[in-house]
């Protein structure tokens, strides 16, 4: 077990610093446009622009940009002769020019906030659901159900959040209970942010649930054909007993691997649809502004801060996984 | 002994059917499917068609601005009337002309990403697959780093960087200009971050594929490695890559409306992601020009949402999820 997990430690660090690479290339590589002229603004010259390419070390060569990148990010102390303050060091905003990782930390909270809640109701909902779905198997309950799940999974969830504010409300709402837009920023006290976040919480943790009930239903379906589902039923054990305890148990695994994945992929600001709607300033919101101002640092710093996530959280699940099924084989 | 006897009658017979045959029954079992299929259909020729069909319902062009039809006192828009069967938005745009000709992005950007995105993953399947080694190793791994990378805001973060270039009167596009913004970037960026899905498909299925009898036999007669990937393997893959892409495509709208509603999606033509994101300031008291588009979005997807699922158990009969 330590060398399955000192090995997938050494694993995951590689992949960080092959993601990192990946990330530099891919926004050093696709724009057509001068990174220097973007952090100048529209009414520098042209001396001011080359003042900026040689303090950015845009005239350097890729190689040496790269590696001033990776050291930024990596190295645990501030570099000598540059803006640096390592590790994490992702490069200053063209816009504000804060440095992208102190803006990240500020909007993690409120992402942590939406995203944790989202998890509880979107659990919450799913394995009742999926449970019930999978023992109530064609019956219309079931069939309502697996419709009703479809169509959360059509709908974009950002058209949801408008729809459920339009709903709810406490501002515009035809049934004026929960609060609405931009709630949570003007919100003093955690009670007050904690009622901001109930319709963002409901729009993606039900928009989520809905795929998690379908997939947890099918997994039960699948284990409750196996033999020793047979053999429980067969030896007189209750129904109950057989559902929670042998079928739910196997079946819930894979979704612990779901779990985790979207957790990170969702702290790592792909819950920018939600927040965009809800005007809550977390990292997503933080990323849709940057893309209006095209300030590549911070679009790209996120996108490798949320890749750490994703990669953590898989090292996490992997291990969990581990754990949980005695199956999976160490090597 | 009745029942034994009819087994070993000669006279009986079953029709001979093949895996398509048999697919295809199966599929047309499912009614909401067929339905659905029906729907996508009809989507199709209005997409095509749009200009005319707006023209029999008597709406105006998507972009016209009729300024008459916003409020006289405060230009606010105006909601469903005889004129503008849906309103019109800010701008004094007709919205139904709009969500119709808004089908022509949505469904262009889905057929094309899914068939690049399919196009390419397996190709890199077949290759990780089949040669296994170092090619296997460059590719499995390609597909851990992209994993790695929150694809929305790597979408995001390129279509921007993409489009910027046009916008600062420099160069225009990405990687010199071969990717054009707009729908070309679009279509880009979500085949560039879809693709991992399909090559892991395709390759467990020739991993597995390649150690069974016929290949051996192909080989042992001396066929090249072209030849058996085109005409042994991949003939056998044809099911799975159909019932997977036909899986993507659902995914892939709501992918283009995301980017759309984000602003960096299509810009210069009406998308149903960008009618909803356009909506948004005033939803509250213009729910016309929110609320239409996302039917029309969810339908859309909710139709191919339905005939991927069908087609799945139609593929896999014993898996049947219904």
């Amino acid at each position: 077990m330590a060398r399955f997990i000192v090995r997938r430690l050494i694993a995951s660090i590689f992949l960080l610093i092959v993601v990192s690479a990946v990330v530099f290339l891919l926004f050093y590589v696709f724009p057509s446009a001068d990174p220097a002229q973007l952090r100048a603004g529209r009414q520098a010259n042209a001396d001011q622009i080359q003042a900026i390419r040689e303090s950015l070390g845009l005239d350097k060569s890729v190689i040496a940009q790269f590696w001033i990148y990776i050291k930024g990010v990596f190295t645990p102390l501030d570099l000598p002769g540059t803006d640096s303050h390592g590790p994490l060091y992702f490069g200053h905003s063209y816009q504000s020019n804060a440095d992208v990782k102190d803006v990240i930390f500020s909007d993690l909270p409120a992402t942590v906030m939406l995203v944790v809640g989202a998890v509880i109701v979107w659990m919450g909902v799913a394995i009742p659901t999926g449970i019930i779905s999978a023992v109530r198997r064609r019956s219309f309950l079931d069939r309502a159900t697996m419709i009703t799940t479809l169509i959360f999974i059509s709908a974009p969830v950002f058209w949801l959040g408008l729809v459920f504010l339009y709903l709810f409300a406490d501002d515009v709402g035809l049934i004026p209970i929960f609060p609405g837009i931009g709630s949570y920023g003007a919100a003093d006290t955690f009670a007050g942010k904690v009622g901001a976040m109930i319709l963002p919480w409901l729009v993606l943790g039900l928009a989520t649930a809905a795929i998690y009930a379908r997939y947890l239903r099918s997994q039960m379906l699948d284990v409750m054909e196996e033999d020793y589902i047979r053999t429980a039923y067969a030896k007189g054990l209750p129904d109950k007993r057989v559902i929670m305890k042998h079928t739910l148990r196997s079946a819930i695994t894979p979704i612990v691997t779901l779990l985790g994945l979207d957790v990170a992929v969702l702290l790592a600001g792909n819950a920018i649809l939600t927040e965009t709607v809800f005007n809550i300033p977390g990292v997503g919101a933080e990323t849709f502004n940057a893309i209006k101002r095209s300030d590549l640092p911070m679009i790209q710093g996120i996108t490798l801060f949320g890749a750490f996530f994703i990669v953590t959280l898989n090292l996490v699940v992997d291990i969990a996984y581990a754990y949980l099924d005695p199956r999976v084989r160490y090597d | 002994m009745g029942a034994s006897a009819e087994l070993v009658d000669s006279d009986f017979e079953l029709p001979p059917r093949s895996p398509g045959q048999l697919f295809r029954a199966r599929f047309r079992e499912d009614k909401i499917a067929m339905a659905s299929l029906v729907f996508i259909g009809l989507l199709v020729l209005m997409a095509i068609f749009a200009p005319l069909v707006v023209s029999i319902v008597g709406g105006p062009d998507p972009d016209a601005r009729d300024t008459g039809a916003l409020d006289p006192l405060f230009a606010t828009p105006t909601g469903p009337s005889a004129d503008h069967l849906f309103g019109v938005d800010q701008l004094g745009r007709d919205v139904f002309s709009r969500v119709v000709y808004g089908a022509r992005v949505s469904l262009t950007v889905a057929f094309a990403a899914t068939f690049f995105a399919t196009v390419f993953g397996v190709i890199a399947g077949l290759l990780a697959g089949y040669f296994r080694g170092w090619v296997d190793s460059l590719i499995s791994r390609s597909v851990d780093v992209l994993l790695a990378i929150p694809y929305l805001l790597l979408a995001t973060g390129l279509a921007s960087a993409c489009t910027l270039a046009q916008t600062k009167g420099g160069g225009s596009g990405c990687l010199g200009g071969l990717v054009k913004p707009g729908l070309g970037v679009v279509i880009f960026v979500i085949s560039f971050t879809s693709w991992t899905y399909m090559a892991r498909i395709v390759r467990g299925q020739i991993l597995s594929m390649r150690e069974k009898e016929f290949i051996e036999a192909s080989r042992s007669m001396g066929s090249t490695d072209a030849r058996i990937v085109f005409s042994e393997l991949l003939p056998n893959l044809t099911a799975p890559i159909i019932v997977y892409s036909s899986i993507l495509i659902p995914q892939v709208i709501l992918y283009e409306a995301a980017l759309s509603f984000l602003g960096v999606g299509v810009t210069d033509k009406p998308s149903w992601g960008q009618m909803i994101s356009d909506a948004t300031p005033n939803f509250s008291t213009a729910w016309w020009y929110m609320l239409f588009p996302g039917i029309a979005l969810v339908l859309t997807v909710l139709a191919f949402n339905f005939v991927g699922d069908a087609m799945q158990d139609a593929l896999n009969p014993r898996k049947r999820r219904s």
